[in-house]
C-alpha cells in the first residue's frame, strides 16, 4: 500500500493520442515534495514522464507543475499537504496553465512566459554614462522599492495561475509586469516615463489586470506581482499622469474624485468621468468618451428596465453626513510631497519593525 | 449579536436588492445591526493603487467607527470586495505601531483612532455565517428547505485571495463556506471552474473584452453544470454577472440565461420570506425560474 497516489497529466505529442489520467502510488514520508513523488515513479515506474527540475529548493524555477488545479513549485509543496488538499484521495499533477504543453509536465516557456518578459525591455536602460572606470552606486534604501520584484525566480507559476491570461492570452502578465517595475522603479534608469507610457497604452498592459490576486496568492517568493502591477500604475497616473486610452487613468481619478466629493461610490458617475479621465463632462462630450458611453447604453437601460437603477439615483447621489471629514483626508493625504508607504515585504510577517519599511514614494513629475 | 454594520456603496446604489435583503434577513438570522451610516467608501482596490496612505486613513476611519458601536462583537460587511480592500488596510495598520500613527493622526480632528489588537475583526456574512452563527444552527432556521435547487457559489477573489492575508490560517474551510452554506439550507452545491476565479468587474471600464468574457465563461461553465442559478455574496461580482450578463453573451458568443443570487437572498429563501420581499424582481436575469421552481418543490 503506497503511501501516496499521484494522478499525472500525461501527453506525448508524438503519440497522436490526446492527453489522458494515470495514477501512480509513492512510498515517502509526508514531509518530502510533490517532485521527490513525482522522481520517485519515475525512478521505480515510468522513466518516460516528462519534467523539468535542477535544484529542488524553489531557487531554479524550473519544476511550475498544477497541483490539484493550484499553480506551484513541485519541490515547494510538501506532498502530505498536498494530499489533505486532493479529491478523492489522489494528488492531481497538470502541467501548467496559459501554456503550450510539450511533453507530459513541461511547458513551453519560450512561447509564453519569456516572450512576454521581452516585451517588457527586462534590461537597464541607463539615464547617464557610468563614471568612469566605476559601476554605477546608488543608496541601499533606494533599491528596497524593488527587492520585492527582484526576488522573482522566472519560474512562471504566476502566469500559470493568471486569470486575465485565461481570457487574453496577449496580455503581458504578472510575470513581465513585475520585472518591468524592477527597472520602473530603479532610480539608475532613465526611461521611467516611456516604459510607463508604453505599459499603460498598451490596451493588454497593466490596466488589462483584473486584480483577481490570483499571481499573488501562488508566487512561491512573495514577488506578488500584482502588487507590482499596482505600483506601475499608481506611478503612470499619480507621477506621470499619463493619460491612457485604457481609461485607467480616468478610472483611478475618477473613482478618487467621486468618493472625495460624495464620500460613497456614485455609480452612475463613474463611467462617464472614467471615459474622460475622470472628469464628467469630457466624458460626455469628448468623442472617444461618448462613443464609449454608447456602447454602455444597452446595459444601462437594462439596469433602468429591472428596477435596480432608479431615474432620480442615477442623477443624484446623496453626501455621507460629515463629508466634509472625508475630503479633509483626502485633501491631506492629497496635499503632502511625498507618498508614504508600508511595504510588509519588508516589515516582514511577524509585524516586527525594520529600518526602511516605510518608504516615501517619488513624485517626478 | 450585535454587530457594527458596513453595508458598502453598491448595496446601497445598483444592487439596492442586496442592502433590502439583509435587513429582512438579519433578525431571523438574530443579528442587531447598527448601521456606520458615516461610514466612506472602503477603496475596492482603486484607491489603494492611487495612493496607501489615504486608503487606510479611509478605512482605519471606518474600523474606529465600528470600535466605537457599545456591545458590538465586531464589523459585519456584505460585500467581498469591502472585505478584502478592509482586509488589507488592517494588515497593515496591525502590523506597526508607528505607521498606525501616522495614519490614526488623520482621524484625530474627528476625535477618533483606531485601536490594533484585542480580537477585533472585521467579516463578510459569510463568514458570519459560519463561524459565528454556525451551519447547524443555520440548519435548524430552515423553513423552506431549498432541497432539489442546484446552487453554483460564486465567491468573488477579495474574499478568498491572498488567504495569508484573510485568515486561511485559521479559517482553512473560508473558500469552501459557499458550498457549505448552500447544503446547510437544502440546496445542491453545484461544482464547475469558475467558483473562485475572477468575475471581470474591475476592468470593465478598462478592458471590456477581457472582463465581459471572464463574466460570460463562468456564467456558460455554471449552466453546462447544470446550475439552476449563482449565489455571489460580491455585489461588483453580481453587476458583472447579472446587470452585463446579455453583454457577456456575445463576448463568449453563446445564450446566456442563468439568475444571480444575492448571499442575503439564498438565506431568506430558505428562511421562508418571499421573493419579493427580498427584492428578487430586481435582477436583469430573471429569477422567475428559480421561484418556479421553488414552488414546484413546494408543492411536491
Amino acid at each position: 500500500m503506497p503511501d501516496f497516489t499521484l494522478k499525472i497529466r500525461r501527453f506525448d505529442p508524438e503519440s497522436g493520442e490526446p492527453a489522458y489520467w494515470a495514477d501512480y502510488g509513492v512510498e515517502l514520508p509526508p514531509e518530502r515534495s510533490v517532485l521527490d513523488g513525482i522522481l520517485q515513479v519515475k525512478e521505480r515506474e515510468d522513466a518516460s514522464i516528462a519534467i523539468r527540475c535542477s535544484c529542488r529548493a524553489a531557487i531554479c524555477g524550473s519544476c511550475g507543475v498544477r497541483i490539484n488545479g493550484r499553480s506551484a513549485l513541485a519541490c515547494n509543496t510538501r506532498i502530505g499537504e498536498a494530499a489533505e488538499r486532493a479529491r478523492d484521495g489522489a494528488i492531481t499533477v497538470e502541467p501548467m496553465g496559459n501554456m503550450p504543453v510539450i511533453k507530459d509536465l513541461v511547458t513551453d516557456m519560450d512561447a509564453v512566459h519569456w516572450k512576454k518578459i521581452h516585451r517588457v525591455v527586462p534590461w537597464l536602460l541607463p539615464a547617464e554614462e557610468p563614471p568612469e572606470n566605476q559601476e554605477y552606486i546608488v543608496p541601499a534604501e533606494a533599491m528596497l522599492d524593488v527587492t520585492q520584484a527582484m526576488a522573482c525566480i522566472q519560474c512562471g507559476v504566476c502566469v500559470s495561475a493568471c486569470l486575465s491570461l485565461e481570457v487574453d492570452p496577449d496580455f503581458m502578465g504578472p510575470a513581465a509586469l513585475a520585472k518591468a517595475y524592477r527597472f520602473v522603479g530603479d532610480p539608475r534608469d532613465g526611461e521611467h516615463e516611456a516604459r510607463l507610457r508604453d505599459l499603460a497604452e498598451d490596451p493588454h498592459g497593466i490596466y488589462d489586470c483584473t486584480h483577481c490576486f490570483a499571481c499573488v496568492e501562488v508566487c512561491p517568493k512573495d514577488v506578488a506581482p500584482m502588487n507590482q502591477i499596482m505600483r506601475l500604475r499608481r506611478r503612470a497616473t499619480d507621477d506621470f499622469e499619463i493619460k491612457d486610452s485604457n481609461n485607467g487613468y480616468g478610472h483611478e481619478q475618477a473613482f478618487v474624485n467621486i468618493i472625495q466629493k460624495w464620500g460613497t461610490l456614485f455609480e452612475a458617475q463613474l463611467l462617464p468621468r472614467s471615459f474622460g479621465d475622470g472628469s464628467l463632462i469630457k466624458g460626455q462630450l469628448a468623442p472617444e468618451g461618448a462613443r464609449q458611453l454608447t456602447e454602455n447604453l444597452p446595459t444601462v437601460l437594462r439596469g433602468l428596465r429591472s428596477g435596480k437603477v432608479r431615474v432620480n439615483k442615477a442623477l443624484m447621489h446623496p453626501k455621507l453626513p460629515e463629508q466634509k471629514q472625508v475630503r479633509r483626508i483626502i485633501k491631506e493625504i492629497e496635499s503632502k510631497d511625498e507618498r508614504l508607504e508600508l511595504n510588509l515585504y519588508i516589515v516582514g510577517e511577524e509585524g516586527e519593525e525594520t529600518e526602511g519599511a516605510m518608504a516615501e514614494g517619488s513624485q517626478e513629475a | 449579536m450585535k454587530l457594527a454594520y458596513w453595508p458598502g456603496c453598491v448595496s446601497r446604489g445598483f444592487t439596492p436588492e442586496l442592502h433590502g435583503s439583509t435587513a429582512k434577513v438579519a433578525p431571523l438570522l438574530d443579528l442587531e445591526l447598527v448601521e456606520l451610516d458615516r461610514a466612506n467608501c472602503c477603496g475596492a482596490g482603486v484607491i489603494a493603487e492611487h495612493n496607501q496612505e489615504m486608503v487606510d486613513a479611509l478605512n482605519a476611519r471606518t474600523f474606529a467607527m465600528a470600535q466605537g458601536v457599545d456591545g458590538a462583537a465586531g464589523m459585519m460587511n456584505i460585500c467581498s470586495t469591502c472585505q478584502g480592500a478592509q482586509s488589507e488596510c488592517q494588515e497593515r495598520l496591525d502590523a506597526s505601531a508607528e505607521y498606525r500613527g501616522e495614519v490614526n493622526s488623520h482621524l484625530q480632528a474627528e476625535g477618533l483612532s483606531y485601536e490594533a489588537g484585542g480580537g477585533w475583526w472585521n467579516k463578510n456574512l459569510l463568514w458570519i455565517l459560519v463561524e459565528e452563527i454556525g451551519l447547524g444552527t443555520l440548519a435548524e432556521k430552515v423553513v423552506r428547505p431549498l432541497t432539489g435547487l442546484r446552487i453554483a457559489p460564486f465567491y468573488g477573489c477579495y474574499i478568498v485571495r491572498p488567504s495569508r492575508r484573510l485568515g486561511f490560517d485559521e479559517h482553512p474551510e473560508r473558500d469552501e463556506y459557499l458550498g457549505q452554506v448552500i447544503a446547510a439550507l437544502g440546496a445542491e452545491p453545484v461544482e464547475y471552474a469558475g467558483a473562485r476565479k475572477c468575475c471581470g468587474f474591475p476592468v470593465i471600464t478598462m478592458n471590456r473584452t477581457t472582463s465581459l468574457r471572464q463574466a460570460g465563461r463562468h456564467v456558460a461553465d455554471a449552466i453546462d453544470a447544470g446550475a439552476d442559478c449563482l449565489v455571489t455574496p460580491c455585489p461588483l461580482c453580481h453587476l458583472n454577472l447579472d446587470l452585463q450578463q446579455p453583454a457577456a453573451a456575445g463576448f463568449v458568443e453563446r445564450d446566456l440565461d442563468l439568475p444571480v443570487l444575492h448571499l442575503p437572498q439564498m438565506i431568506g429563501l430558505a428562511l421562508g420570506l418571499e421573493p419579493k420581499e427580498l427584492g428578487m424582481g430586481k435582477h436583469v436575469v430573471s429569477t422567475s425560474g428559480v421561484q418556479r421552481k421553488l414552488a414546484e418543490l413546494a408543492a411536491a
